[in-house]
């Protein structure tokens, strides 16, 4: 074993590894004697560079001419992209059809397919969910896979394995049993879920669905959090569940709508009621996707907001 | 309406350049959170409801508390006292 080690410690690699990791120079792997005094002489040359770059104190930096000059030609460029930014944007603009036109190019047989046989063939009265969540599913689908993702990397780059240290640093700057706060929130937070799950589970019927009613359970769980403080909110909140749901929520979406798209594609009766459109248990599959893809948004923004705030369940 | 539209796109346009021209990071945030407001209204009057609901949940509401989180992390959330001192 010590053999190795011993092998390894004279490897390019190990070598490499130090260098990447900051603790040598790559010229002080070179033996003794082999360094001429041209090396020497470089190595001492560049410590002493950095040394006086590091003694320069920001003022002094800014008084440079060079600075004044980078500074100076960085405002001006900044203008002129700005400016040849808006010039293009509003051109654009100017040569848009105007809204509702009938001769937009956006008005072909697609539109008015949903139009026509939009409640018929989804059953949904509002025609956005039926659209977002049955003709175009799969794009819903991504924009939940870019959350997840989303939640995935905050988690990887910001999750702490030693919470006490984030614990300590928390309490200070983050309220702790604040009367008005909790007064506030014991009235306002029942009020904001209901109104969360009515918002999502009326998706199909009304204005709003998954991504905004999931918003708004994801502010009522931070706000009870805020209020009531870690302990409380880790009951009903912590990383098992936040783990369980958002994966069975994915999963669940991921299997119903290849289900749906593959007997659709082969024209295999796919057995879905859609309902009375109108009931609250109507238009197939819309329902279930909308309570995935909201749980999916609620968990992730609340789970934005821990890693912000400490870096950890 | 037309004038209702007109008034709300030049808050729009008036909130865009002041959150970048306005030193006072707290208050950028809040302006911005105006910003969705007003847009959300924009969306509201071109008959897109679903698009308006999630621009004020969205907009005004969690992005705005994650700023808030990230400037108290970073102990800018400290009012006006903070106008020239971080400039650097």
């Amino acid at each position: 074993m010590a053999r190795i080690r011993d092998n390894y410690e004279r490897s390019a690699a190990y070598r490499a590894e130090k260098v990447i990791k900051g603790e040598a120079e790559p010229l002080d792997f070179l033996p003794e004697e082999d360094r001429t005094t041209e090396d020497k002489l470089t190595i001492e040359k560049t410590v002493k560079e950095s040394e006086s770059e590091l003694s320069l104190s920001p003022e002094t930096l800014t008084e440079t001419v060079e600075f004044k000059l980078y500074s100076r030609i960085y405002k001006a460029l900044s203008v002129v992209v700005c400016i040849i930014f808006i010039t293009s944007l509003v051109i654009t603009a100017i040569h848009l059809p105007s809204l509702g036109s009938d001769l937009n190019p956006a008005n072909n047989e697609v539109p008015e397919r949903y139009v026509e046989k939009g409640v018929e063939e989804t059953g949904a009265i509002n025609t956005v969910a039926g659209m977002i969540l049955d003709y175009r599913a799969f794009d819903t689908f991504g924009e939940s896979c870019v959350l997840f993702a989303a939640v995935i990397c905050v988690l990887i780059l910001l999750k702490e394995s030693d919470l006490s240290a984030a614990e300590h640093s928390d309490r200070q700057n983050e309220p702790k049993n604040d009367g008005i706060l909790k007064a506030a929130a014991s009235i306002l937070f029942p009020v904001i879920i209901i109104f969360g799950f009515y918002v999502i589970l009326n998706g199909h019927l009304s204005a709003g669905g998954g991504f905004s009613g999931g918003a708004i359970l994801g502010s009522g769980m931070i706000l009870y959090l805020l209020a009531f403080g870690f302990e409380k909110a880790h009951k009903l909140f912590n990383y098992k569940t936040f783990a369980v749901t958002v994966c069975s929520a994915q999963i669940f979406y991921c299997i119903a709508k290849g289900f749906s798209f593959f007997t659709g594609a082969n024209e295999i009766e796919t057995h879905i009621p859609l309902g009375n459109p109108g009931d609250i248990l109507s238009s197939g599959l819309i329902l279930p996707l909308n309570i995935c893809v909201g749980l999916v948004v609620a968990y992730t923004i609340y789970t934005f907001y821990v890693m912000f705030r400490r870096g950890g369940f | 309406m037309e004038i209702l539209k007109f008034i709300l796109l030049c808050l729009l346009v008036i909130c865009a350049v002041s959150v970048s021209v306005t030193k006072n990071l707290l208050s950028s945030v809040i302006i911005f959170m105006s910003y969705s407001g007003i847009m959300a209204l924009v969306w509201m009057l071109l008959l897109s409801p679903d698009l308006a609901i999630t621009e004020a949940a969205v907009g005004a509401g969690i992005s705005s508390i994650l700023f808030f989180v990230t400037l108290k992390k970073l102990g800018l959330l400290s009012g006006g006292s903070n106008d020239g001192k971080n400039k650097r």
